[in-house]
């Protein structure tokens, strides 16, 4: 697909790759500085958590265009053990870093919409998208 | 998005306000502009993005390339706290959510657990129960009946809060259902000694002291499961004496005798019940000492007894700076002269 590149991850240096690449197409689509910095934190953790608990996976940036709106996803894919259960992950405070809003939870809040999908054993799918405003 | 156009001029108008003087007016007033931003929940980054943004379009020559881009690191640093200011935001309202559902379940259990201080002839009774965290683990309970007497339970779970409290209704439920006639202090301690070493999980005990007052003979036969020691109080003497006791906590061998203690009380004389919150109450310097708690119900003792147990508990209360360690109980029955 033209919309959408995708990045490795297997060690940890394929983060800062990660963050370029969505830097550059936030840049491209017009995002301010803040939102760039909010879309590539949301994607450091994302890829953290693969490179932490998936061992590898990747991280793919994909343009939006819907109906008139402009977008950047981050789809974060792995085939790692997966997560048992999603509604404690997305509770505040349940992140091993408790207390520093990173995690799940913040990834959710700085983006406009976030999708999780994951079963245990399978892998970890998740989708955060942000639209220009 | 009219507050975000509006806090820009603002933002503006302190900076070049202050950049002119340096005046502890603008900074001040740039304290009340953060209420202002917070209020409205501005995260950081934005705030470091505003102030990158008009220090170009005020100083466009003088702010240099590295200096606009020493801002990117900043914001970049600021993006993880605001990260942290959200989840706090959130985690506020979850707080919130929490006690009000707290105060529902507090509500429930004064309810379900409620007792009315009996009104008894010849007699002064006084009763108060307040919980150190929203749900009480302290329980007190009368029942009058037909022939000439009052019974007083008062139970105490080992813990505090929400798991206690829950305990404390199966307690209530578990009292409520034994047979009418059989409510011999013994029989009580030694049923409800059975119920919970069935029900409740192995680190949860119970203390409970159960009397029986009869109001023709003026005795008062009681039975402990290792609750905190009654006092009687002498008025002719005025002196104190504790009320003897000896039982195994509730819930630690179901096979548990209890043995029958008998007071005779006199015109004038009190039988004082409490939960080890009252004993326990901690002050800076330690424990209070018996003597404290002896001599603050001396000095109510001119009132009626649920003057004094609530001028006690106000004085303990004080004592301990208005933090209550503890459920804290107190129970005083008074024969009248
Ligand atoms: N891609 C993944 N594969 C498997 N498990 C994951 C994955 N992502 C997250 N998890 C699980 O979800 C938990 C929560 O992740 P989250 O990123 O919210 O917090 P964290 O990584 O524990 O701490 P931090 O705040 O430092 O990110 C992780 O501890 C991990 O067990
Ligand atoms: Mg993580």
């Amino acid at each position: 697909m033209d919309n959408q590149s995708c990045v490795k991850i297997i060690n940890e240096w394929d983060i800062v790759s990660a963050r370029q690449l969505g830097r550059n197409v936030a840049k491209e689509l017009g995002f301010g500085t803040v939102d760039q910095a909010r879309i590539t934190t949301a994607i450091s953790e994302l890829a953290r958590n693969i490179f932490l608990y998936a061992g590898q996976g990747q991280i793919c940036i994909e343009k939006m265009y819907e109906s008139g709106k402009v977008g950047l996803r981050i789809i974060s894919i792995d085939k790692g053990p997966g997560i048992s259960d999603i509604r404690q992950v997305m509770e505040d405070g349940y992140s091993t870093s408790g207390g520093l809003g990173a995690g799940l939870p913040g990834v959710k809040r700085l983006m406009d919409e976030f999708m999780i999908d994951s079963n245990p054993g399978e892998g970890t799918d998740i989708q955060a998208t942000k639209w220009l405003r | 998005m009219d507050f975000r156009r509006s806090m820009e001029s603002k933002y503006r108008e302190l900076l070049t306000s202050y950049l002119k003087g340096g005046s502890e007016q603008a900074l001040y007033q740039s304290q009340k502009f953060s209420r202002n931003a917070l209020e409205r929940n501005i995260p950081p980054e934005e705030m470091v993005s505003l102030h990158k943004n008009l220090m170009i379009e005020l100083f466009p020559d003088d702010f240099t390339a590295e200096m606009q881009e020493s801002f990117d690191i900043l914001l970049e640093v600021m993006v993880g706290y605001g990260f942290a200011y959200r989840e706090h935001q959130n985690l506020k309202h979850i707080q919130q959510e929490l006690r009000t559902e707290m105060e529902i379940a507090a509500n429930v259990q004064q309810t379900l657990l409620g007792t009315e201080v009996p009104c008894v002839d010849g007699m002064d009774i006084g009763a108060i129960s307040v919980p150190a965290k929203h749900m009480n683990g302290d329980y007190f309970h009368f029942v009058k009946d037909e022939n000439n007497s009052v019974s007083i339970a008062i139970a105490d779970v080992i813990g505090k809060g929400l798991p206690a409290a829950l305990c404390m209704s199966m307690i209530k439920y578990a009292m409520d259902s034994l047979p009418e006639n059989r409510k011999s202090p013994t029989v009580v301690l030694e049923n409800l000694n059975r119920v919970v070493e069935q029900n409740v999980d192995l680190t949860m005990f119970i203390t409970m002291l159960y009397g029986t007052y009869n109001t023709a003979s003026h005795c008062f036969s009681y039975a402990s499961a290792g609750h905190e020691p009654g006092l009687y109080y002498d008025a002719t003497q005025d002196e104190f004496s504790e009320l003897p006791a000896k039982g195994l906590l509730l819930g630690i061998d179901k096979k548990t005798k209890y043995r029958e203690y008998e007071k005779e009380v006199m015109p004038g004389d009190m039988i004082i019940l409490m939960s080890d919150g009252v004993t326990e109450s901690r002050t800076e310097e330690g424990f209070i000492e018996r003597e404290t708690l002896l001599s603050l119900i001396k000095k109510y003792l001119h009132l009626s007894a649920q003057g004094v147990v609530q001028n006690v508990y106000k004085e303990l209360e004080k004592l301990q700076d208005f933090q209550l360690r503890d459920d804290f109980t107190l129970i005083i029955l008074r024969r009248k002269v």
